[in-house]
């Protein structure tokens, strides 16, 4: 120990802190600051990027005083299950505390990604006027802003390089923020707008286009119109990712031509969304630039077969696809010939909720799919009908898989063929991916399958479970087994006490915990909360029924997040939450 | 709840949803309205001459859960909150999409709309375990729409599902009222009928193009022996309002 000691200090800390420079990611980093304090201390005074996967874990102002040199920080708010509306809006997730910690600390940071907070435009107006050389404003599936908020950071950060506001909810109150950008703006590379409901001027964004020579990625919204469109590339032609506005328009040959040539135009073209209200017409228009893209997300666009295969076989050298299940499973075996390269495959619902009216994409779409892109190894899936077999197949062909999210749109549906679970299915999956960090399950489930993945699924970071399994035993099987699990998410399962209580040293090596629906109750919550003192045990009821502090042990949880900190217990709770 | 429906008229004694004969009350059920007597009459014998179909198109046969998601009240089908786990955004981008598409047949669908719009239909053929979708706006005719259809179901019908098939072919016959286009599938003769504004089934042909794709919410492809004599064509239909 003590030579280790000496050989630390044999150089000037400025020397460690150039080696350092060299270690990329945050796992290594994190590595090198546990070696010994002395590294501990250079390391995390040197660190430059900082990631923060639960907000409440730390306190703002405690990360920003370990940390001093941030340049860069990402930071994530509501469990995932907000998506789908299982957390009350008024849970939390707030980024004052962060904002006004960050103001006070980091004067000089660049670059900061938010993902499921609320982001007042208070804050935006406090980032625009705190960080002299910001660069970098990512807002991903967060809420509670509006357009003037986005006008102040327009006006204010002179040196803007990326705005992205993906899949987040923003309110229309400043109709022209995008003339907000000064004249003198020319820094953007990246601009995502597609969320946004409310109109764009066009005139103005080509205006800002025009003078921001170094844009690479540019995603409209649906109000920006195809004959606009042609305008903005005429103007952009290195652009790589495009983001159509909508993309459709009345029968016009000209329009046609302009556009076909502005989009032959961008020779470097990989990323292609959009298609808000596709109409048939234009689709050919994009066809010369398809062997180019590496990306297409079409999960807004409702293309049918045989033009939305026709647009995809073009696409030899796509690496990522989004899209409906309009491409049937006809599509997917023709993605399987064309798109040799594919990696990642999602297939989004059309009808999610019209369960009377299947559309033909079922588990031989997957099964082709699996076969036919031999680099295929992450996969999210809705369809409505599975089978053991077709699991088995997918298992054996892909045991490269890394992502396996599989959602059989009706809860508990069996193998359709034999009518029994799809315990064998699953757990094939399990033990044929090594690799696998991400799963979803869906269908008829017994406690088996989580036998198999508490067993097998070794680097498993993410399991998400839904009206599944038998009892208690279940929720044993992934807690005791699944070593490098971070986040688990249940929902309408017969889950208990007894398996939490049992594996409460489990929870603290885990980011998160989520429950709804389940069988646990509140004297669990209690005891577990007091047996864990670096636990967050957040127990969320709705249904009013008075104080929880004053409710019996044998009360149900309705809605249950547990997740370690060191910040202990928040101080922005709302009424339906309450930590234990 | 099911007493609209006039089940007992057909003599099945069919149970009510999560009652029984599941997915013959199911899709009785949801077609709830008291219009179309003519329509479950169809569906109901043609349900019970294939009952293997019925075990394809219902993939939520379940033994042992006490939760049996048929135990379901009609139409709209109730949804456990956050299931299916999609974004909200994407069920109001479908919204936005389908408009013209008037799923719920009390909305009166902006003319302009209509007319700039898709107009997505569902097609469904008897025996077919899935159904389709079409845009009307895409054909200008009824020979492209029936040429589009015939692609649609041949692809279908050389699935593997039918066995020894002889594919598909369109034929022409003649009805009460005029010609009227048949598909012919595997040898025996299906005719394409439609479902109008007002809820009736007409057979696919009788009105111009134009009216056809504004009064159409969906169209089905039925085996033609239970067609003939039972739809109501457009002129009879006219004929019997005065």
């Amino acid at each position: 120990m003590v030579g280790r000691f000496r050989w630390a200090a044999m150089f000037p800390d400025e020397v460690w802190e150039h080696v350092f420079s060299f270690l990329t990611s945050d796992a290594d980093r994190n590595a090198a600051a546990l070696v010994c304090r002395n590294w501990n201390r250079i390391e995390r005074r040197s660190r430059k990027r900082v990631f923060v996967g639960n907000c409440y874990s730390v306190a703002p102002t405690v990360a920003v005083r370990l940390f001093p040199e941030v340049r860069a920080a990402v930071i994530k708010g509501k469990p995932h299950f907000a998506d789908f509306n299982l957390v009350p809006s008024d849970w939390g997730g707030g980024a004052e505390a962060w904002v006004e910690a960050m103001a006070e600390g980091w004067p000089n940071l660049e670059e900061l990604r938010f993902k499921r907070m609320v982001v007042s435009d208070d804050c935006l107006d406090l980032i625009a006027r705190s960080f002299k050389n910001f660069k970098v404003l990512s807002l991903v599936s967060c809420d509670g802003f509006s357009t003037s908020g986005l006008a102040a950071i327009a006006a204010n950060c002179r040196n803007l390089r990326e705005l992205n506001l993906r899949e987040s909810e923003v309110e229309e109150t400043c109709l022209n923020w995008i003339s907000h950008f000064p004249e003198s703006c020319t820094s953007l590379v990246a601009l995502d707008i597609a969320c946004l409901e409310g109109e764009v001027n066009a005139s103005i964004l080509e205006r800002l286009i025009s003078r921001c020579s170094n844009i690479m990625t540019l995603r409209l919204n649906h109000s920006v119109p195809l004959e606009r469109l042609v305008g903005l590339l005429q103007r952009a032609p290195q652009l790589m990712d495009l983001g159509t506005g909508k993309f459709s328009a009345r029968h016009n040959p000209q329009l046609f031509s302009r556009l076909e040539s502005a989009i032959a135009g961008c020779k470097n073209l990989r990323n292609l969304s959009g298609f808000w209200e596709p109409g048939l017409t234009y689709l050919p228009a994009v066809y010369s630039i398809c062997e180019g893209l590496t990306s297409l997300n079409l999960n807004y666009a409702t293309i049918q077969n045989p033009e939305l295969v026709k647009l995809i076989s073009r696409c030899k050298n796509l690496r990522r696809l989004l899209v409906m299940d309009l491409i049937e499973d006809s599509g997917l075996v023709a993605v399987a010939s064309s798109c040799k390269l594919l990696q990642e495959l999602r297939v989004f619902p059309s009808d999610p909720y019209d369960a009377a009216e299947p559309v033909s994409l079922t588990e031989q779409g997957l099964v082709a799919v699996s076969a036919g892109c031999p680099m295929l190894h992450s996969v999210l899936y809705f369809c409505r009908q599975m089978t053991n077999a077709a699991l088995l197949t997918v298992a054996k062909n892909r045991p490269n898989l890394t992502c396996f999210r599989l959602c059989i749109i009706e809860p508990r549906t069996p193998d359709y063929v034999t009518q029994e679970p799809l315990d064998t299915g699953f757990s094939a999956i399990v033990e044929s991916c090594k690799d696998l960090r991400r799963l979803s399950v869906s269908g008829l489930l017994t406690d088996l399958v989580f036998k198999s993945i508490g067993a097998s699924a070794n680097y498993l970071e993410m399991l998400s479970i839904a009206f599944a399994g038998d009892g208690d035993m279940g929720l044993h099987y992934i807690l005791s087994g699944c070593k490098n699990l971070r986040k688990l998410e249940i929902r309408d399962c017969p889950f208990g006490d007894k398996p939490l209580l049992q594996n409460a040293s489990k929870l603290e090596t885990m980011r998160s915990l989520w429950m709804s629906s389940c069988s646990v109750t509140l004297g669990a919550c209690r005891q577990l909360a007091r047996a864990m003192p670096r636990l967050n045990v957040e127990v969320i009821n709705e249904s009013g029924r008075g104080p929880l502090v004053a409710q019996p042990d044998n009360c149900p949880v309705e809605k249950l997040y547990i997740y370690r900190t060191i910040a202990g217990p928040r101080t922005d709770t709302p009424q339906c939450v309450w930590t234990i | 709840m099911a007493s609209g429906l006039m089940l007992e008229e057909t003599e099945l004694r069919l149970g009510l949803p999560g009652g029984g004969a599941g997915e013959l009350a199911e899709v009785a059920v949801i077609r709830s309205s008291g219009k179309r007597g003519f329509l479950e009459t169809i569906d109901l014998k043609l349900k019970l001459q294939t009952p293997a179909e019925s075990k394809e198109s219902e993939s939520t046969e379940q033994g042992n859960k006490a939760t049996d998601p048929h135990e379901k009240p009609p139409a709209p089908k109730e949804q456990a909150v956050g299931w299916p786990p999609v974004r909200s955004f994407r069920k109001n981008i479908l919204n936005v999409q389908q408009q013209s598409e008037s799923k719920n047949k009390e909305e009166q669908s902006d003319k302009a709309a209509a007319a700039a719009a898709a107009a997505f239909v569902k097609v469904s053929m008897d025996g077919a375990p899935y159904l389709r979708k079409v845009d009307l706006k895409t054909y200008k005719s009824y020979q492209e729409l029936s040429t589009a259809l015939q692609k649609m179901f041949s692809s279908f019908a050389t699935s593997g599902n039918y066995g020894s098939e002889q594919g598909v072919s369109v034929r022409d016959f003649m009805n009460g009222a005029g010609k009227v286009t048949a598909l012919v599938i595997n040898g025996s003769e299906y005719v394409t009928t439609y479902e109008d504004k007002d809820g009736d089934w007409m057979l696919v042909g009788d009105v111009p193009w134009e009216m056809f794709v504004d009064s159409c919410k969906r169209l089905r492809v039925m085996k033609g022996s239970e067609v003939v004599g039972l739809a109501p064509t457009a002129m009879e239909k006219r004929k019997n309002r005065g």
